[in-house]
């Protein structure tokens, strides 16, 4: 976005000496041009209005309240704007979103690589198109029904899962099983790897079939097996692109909020094993609160929501660093 | 290292169409031996058969006999990964690894036949690439990226990286048909000096270049589009540049042809 509205605004500078040329020079503007160079620098900065109107306006509520919290904002963990004194706090929300989106990367992530590449490099095509499709599918559910899916079906039967984690993993004590019901943190991250899953697959898969079958060529002749060829021209081809791909998946996983809502019991404590019930995230807290709060509470869900923003904002922007730290090494100028 | 090539009755399918038929020629080593043909004659197939290459297109069939000294590459239990760390192969367009170094470019065959102490792979890395004749132009940029260098550098980056495994042939499909002139005429050269240690077989659109480098050139047509591609003469280069024993390569070689 930020090309578009940065290379018009550059004009050809004229020189002031010769100022019947310089409009011939500028050749014929037609009117098309006009409209659509118009309507394109437009779009751009409506967009960048908005996101600006909508800092301004979460930052704005967001100060009403936290100017009234008689707790630390960062630190509590409690969440009572509407007591008197109002104490809230968000960090157990924070903890909560980014400790269940982590977890659903660190499974999805993997997964989808391998099936992308199972299906631009392994499977023969008759297979590798439908699997496609049904993942395409997979995109579409709407997170309503993974979250019915979650509570009905993935919560009954997880006692096997997280028995297997006490026994071997246990003794670590972050994945620890008190015999809770298992709506924690870790299933959380579970549902959401499932429903990120899909669009860091296909992203992905886009990628890996648009390396050019020379650099996979260049491999193949040196003697490399077929391992070794997605390991030393595919994969690196595609890296900024999965990457790309996994903060869109990241991005849905932070902001999700129905199915984490009929997952999770919510509570305002942070355990020390991810596997006990409780904890929170932003969305689900906001979406599980704001309905029956008062103004000040509305306000204080909005200073959770700007957190929220920034950090999603901070993971983006850290995306980005990683890709352009090795630009030069990309595909791109090849 | 340099071995002999022995092909006998070699047919190559793209799935059910027949590319190139019934093909047998013997390509000597320590020799350069140059296939010209108008386009879609298969001279390129015929190569990509070579090494295995061929069978990696979706639908890529190969039935005949390529013997490499005494062992038939298509013969039964041989790995064509095996088969391609033995015979090295460059391409028409410059195709170093874009995510690799220049020195990592070069050192990527080794690293995929196995552990190198770093003292051996600096080693061969500056002996490949002396042998490309690039070392002088690249001792200072190592670790930069092999896509920043130049085409022409790129195409010997790829022979280093290709002769830095020491194969027993080398494979090269129009290898300059990308570069400029001065880029050319440095491949040229760098073949002329890697014949005294390998087998080089080098497709060329390029018949002036057939006749600079090569000692011997075989000349592939097709009847027809759609029919499949033979050889129809191999021999001495001077004597098919200069007094060809079938009407066709001299039609061919003096333009009287499409």
């Amino acid at each position: 976005m930020d090309t578009t509205t940065q290379k018009p605004a550059a004009p050809p500078a004229p020189g002031p000496a010769a100022p019947v040329d310089s409009s011939a020079a500028r050749g014929v503007t037609r009117p098309g041009d006009r409209i659509f160079l118009g309507l394109s620098r437009g779009s751009g900065i409506l967009v960048l209005v908005l996101m600006a109107a909508i800092a301004a306006f979460l930052t704005y509520r967001a100060s009403l309240a936290i100017s009234k919290d008689e707790a630390n904002f960062f630190t509590t963990f409690e969440w009572n704007p509407s007591g008197l004194p109002p104490e809230f706090g968000i960090a157990v929300l924070a903890f909560g979103t980014v400790v269940s989106s982590v977890i659903a990367m660190v499974i999805a992530v993997p997964v989808a690589v391998a099936i992308a590449l199972f299906i631009t490099h392994y499977a023969p095509r008759r297979l590798g198109g439908p699997i496609g499709y049904v993942i395409d599918l997979l995109a579409a559910v709407p997170s309503i029904v993974y979250g019915l899916w979650g509570a009905l079906v993935l919560v009954p039967h997880l006692d096997g899962l997280y028995g297997w984690l006490d026994d071997y993993l246990g003794w670590t004590g972050i994945l620890e099983w008190n015999d809770g019901a298992p709506r924690s943190l870790f299933t959380v991250g579970i549902l959401l790897a499932v429903m990120i899953l899909p669009i860091i697959t296909n992203v992905s898969r886009e990628v890996f079939r648009q390396v050019p079958r020379m650099h996979e060529e260049a491999a193949l002749a040196l003697g490399a097996t077929r391992w070794e060829v997605i390991r030393m021209s595919v994969l690196p081809f595609g890296r900024s692109g999965v990457i790309s791909a996994s903060m869109l998946g990241l991005g849905r996983a932070l902001g999700e909020t129905m199915a984490v809502a009929m997952v999770l019991s919510p509570s305002f404590t942070i355990s020390a094993s991810l596997l006990d019930p409780g904890g929170g995230t932003f969305a689900q807290n906001i979406a599980s609160k704001f309905n029956e709060a008062t103004e000040m509470g509305r306000d204080a869900l909005i200073a959770s929501g700007l957190v929220l923003f920034v950090i999603t904002l901070l993971v983006n922007g850290a995306a980005r660093l990683i890709i352009a730290r090795r630009k030069e090494y990309s595909g791109a100028n090849a | 290292m340099a071995k002999r090539i022995d092909v006998s009755g070699l047919n190559a399918y793209y799935g059910s169409f027949l590319a190139i038929e019934d093909i047998s020629m013997t390509i000597e080593p320590r020799s350069v031996t140059a296939f010209i043909g108008p386009s879609g004659c298969g001279k390129s197939t015929f190569l990509r058969t070579l090494n295995r290459m061929h069978e990696v297109t979706p639908g890529g069939r190969v039935d005949g006999k390529v013997m490499l000294d005494d062992e038939n590459l298509y013969g039964a239990g041989i790995d064509p990964v095996a088969v391609r760390r033995e015979v090295g192969m460059v391409f028409q367009r410059p195709n170093p690894f874009p995510t690799m170094s220049v020195y990592d470019n070069v050192a990527a065959g080794l690293r995929l036949n196995g552990k190198y102490k770093k003292s051996q792979l600096d080693d061969v890395v500056e002996k490949s690439l002396r042998g490309a004749n690039l070392w002088n132009e690249v001792k200072d940029r190592l670790n930069k990226p092999g896509s920043g260098l130049s085409g022409g550098q790129q195409q010997r980056l790829c022979i280093a990286r290709a002769i830095a495994v020491e194969p027993n042939v080398l494979l090269m499909d129009e290898p300059c048909s990308a570069l400029d002139p001065i880029s050319t005429l440095a491949i040229e050269d760098l073949i002329g000096e890697l014949k005294e240690r390998f087998t080089i077989v080098i497709v060329t659109h390029n018949m002036q270049q057939a006749a600079r480098v090569s000692d011997r050139t075989a000349f592939f047509n097709l009847a027809a589009v759609g029919k499949p591609g033979k050889l129809i003469e191999i021999d001495e280069t001077e004597r098919i540049f200069s007094n060809p024993s079938v009407q066709a390569t001299e039609d061919y070689i003096s333009g009287r042809f499409g």
